[in-house]
């Protein structure tokens, strides 16, 4: 489990072909393994092209895009879309806003859940297992089976038209919780029950025992809801109504309403909105996957 | 069921024989109380966030679905008259049978697709790691890029999908303006956005399989297919049903790809539940006809979770 899902298959099964394969079954695997290449090569081209078609379109002129006359391999390039973009809208503000959020209910989220999902795996009380099973189930909610009261709720709070509107509903999701409690329950007991028993207050053991094991669970956890709260849609475009708290994904749908079928710079910012994320991902791409792959587990 | 499941029975081992240990006797009550009021305040925070922003709104959407509501303004209670008004609704029940559909095509596609990468991206192969992440590649991006990709490939007048379906000679398709192709587009970009992840579920699955598993069943004389029907179908089920969950969840919840690629047209050929709902709250501001709406989103939510309850209990009990 604490290996990443992307690494290497076990050197076991590299020998297993060396020392069951006659010779003829090896050239038979050989034959395979061009198919197999071609096929993911395949895969990877219906994977990239979109996203590569995206970069061409971004840095295409727009009389190019319009005269059909776009190749696949352009000749010129240029940066006008970006110029057009930045200089037509408040990107900056966006960008910042997209930060602020997405960080705030990142940190947000693991502070909450790793305090809960301590309680929920490490103490035992009557109910958790009903608070448990009633975070699971609120998982599967939509969101828009709340918009309408959870609008009404938001602007009778006073956050409409502040950052909280989307903060706090967001960080609501029991998702962390999920991942938390999952994480924690690897934790040995035996662990926490000595230092229960030297006298440490609970409080004592989640800080000096718990939160250092819990790196990892750390890493994951804020990266997935990083991820996740850059970005989130449904919910930022009833809470964010005023253009300059808009997000990067509520600015870019602004954007396609404004620029209509200027797709040189709608593909533009959306590599603005795309990129940070990508290289973010693909960089810390073990803590991810181990975040999908346990949240897989059961 | 797997690595968790057998953690959570050596923590639980370790657990019940502390607890029943007649140890200091008359403390034991005190303990149990400090340790429940631990457990409370731990969770505190999170049953705070949970409850005002998941629980209450969804108590109130029940309520608001009785009302006939004027904008944002306070409703006025109207008894069922929203849900008799579903009934007749022609658009609600295109919106259900659409998003009926969508789940029913892309949650199978999504895991068979997902598998076959999986089994390709998990065998000898140079440079496996980097085609692996290739695939997940689309997990990183927003559903509102992604959908405004499908905006590109797909344009009706110079997509490049349809240049390219014109180099090879064959007729260009009305991605845009026909109702069935563009529902055929927004399953394409959808599978685009999904397949990587299941695919990383299925790797994670098939690297618990032991490799001696595959030599006992190779030096049987099995071939490449009899060894996938009975040995890895069968021991990806875990895995199988986590994701058949997820995808109809997610499939159920498409909001982002319908809502920024169509609109939920040509004439509401790709309207689902979801962007009805939207539509009928904030645009027409009809809210309590959406709560309605969102009524029905939930009970059919809580259907899908009695159903997979069943099923999953039942399974453990086979297993």
């Amino acid at each position: 489990m604490t290996t990443s899902t992307l690494s290497p298959a076990p050197a076991t099964r590299r020998q297993k072909t060396t020392r069951l394969g006659a010779p003829r079954s090896r050239r038979g695997s050989r034959r395979g393994l061009v198919a197999r290449i071609v096929a993911a090569i395949l895969i990877s081209i219906v994977v990239l092209f979109p996203l590569y078609w995206m970069l061409v379109v971004a840095f295409s002129s727009r009389s190019e895009l319009l005269g059909g006359t776009l190749r696949l391999w352009p000749r010129t390039m240029t940066v006008g879309n970006f110029e057009r973009v930045l200089a037509g809208f408040p990107i900056a503000t966006w960008f910042s806003n997209s930060m602020a959020i997405s960080i705030t209910v990142a940190v947000l989220t693991v502070l909450v859940n790793l305090l809960g999902g301590y309680a929920l795996s490490q103490l035992k009380f009557r109910g958790s297992n009903v608070v448990f099973l009633i975070a699971l189930t609120t998982l599967m909610i939509p969101v828009q089976v709340i918009m309408v009261p959870l609008f009404r709720l938001v602007t009778n709070l006073g956050l409409y038209g502040s950052y909280w509107a989307v903060i706090l509903p967001t960080a609501a999701s029991a998702f962390g919780l999920f991942l938390a409690r999952q994480f924690i329950l690897s934790i040995p007991r035996d662990l926490i029950e000595a230092a229960r028993i030297d006298g440490a207050s609970h409080f004592r053991v989640f800080t000096s025992i718990v939160l250092p094991l819990s790196k990892p669970l750390i890493a994951v956890l804020f990266f997935m809801t990083l991820l996740q709260s850059w970005n989130d849609f449904a919910w930022p475009l009833i809470a964010l109504k005023q253009n300059e708290l808009f997000t990067l994904p509520i600015g870019l749908l602004y954007l396609q309403g404004q620029f209509g079928s200027d797709l040189g710079a709608t593909m533009a910012f959306a590599l603005i909105n795309v990129v940070p994320m990508v290289v973010l991902f693909l960089v810390f791409q073990r803590f991810f996957v181990q975040g999908f792959a346990r949240s897989g587990i059961k | 069921m797997t690595k968790v499941a057998v953690e959570q029975d050596r923590v639980a081992g370790t657990v019940a024989p502390s607890l029943t240990l007649p140890r200091r006797p008359g403390r034991r009550n005190g303990k149990t109380v400090r340790e429940a009021l631990a457990g409370w305040l731990f969770l505190t925070p999170n049953m705070l966030l949970l409850c005002l922003f998941v629980l209450v709104p969804l108590v109130w959407t029940v309520v608001i679905s009785f009302q006939e509501t004027n904008g944002f303004g306070v409703g006025e209670y109207v008894g069922v008259a929203n849900y008799e008004r579903l009934l007749g609704d022609p658009l609600f029940w295109r919106s259900t049978a659409n998003t009926l559909l969508f789940t029913i095509i892309v949650t199978p596609l999504s895991m068979v697709l997902g598998l076959g990468a999986a089994v390709l991206f998990n065998s000898i192969l140079p440079a496996r790691g980097v085609f692996r992440s290739i695939l997940i590649i689309p997990m990183a991006i927003s559903g509102v890029a992604t959908a405004l990709i499908g905006v590109l490939v797909f344009n009706e007048n110079n997509g490049i999908l349809d240049n390219l379906i014109r180099f090879i000679g064959l007729p260009s398709v009305n991605w845009q303006s026909g109702g069935f192709a563009a529902f055929v587009s927004v399953v394409l970009v959808t599978l685009w956005w999904r397949v990587g992840f299941n695919m990383l579920i299925y790797l994670a699955g098939l690297q618990s399989i032991g490799p001696e598993l595959y030599e006992a069943a190779e030096l049987d004389g099995a071939g490449f297919w009899v060894r996938f029907r009975n040995v890895t179908v069968p021991l990806l089920g875990p895995s199988s049903f986590f994701l058949l969950i997820l995808n109809v969840i997610y499939s159920f919840q498409v909001f982002d790809i319908v809502f920024v690629m169509t609109g939920g047209g040509p004439q509401n050929a790709t309207s689902v539940l979801v962007t009805y709902a939207y539509d009928t709250g904030f645009v027409t501001r009809d809210q309590g006809y959406a709560a309605a709406i969102g009524v029905v989103l939930l009970l059919v939510t809580f259907i899908f979770t009695a159903v997979r309850w069943r099923t999953s209990r039942s399974r453990d009990l086979v297993e």
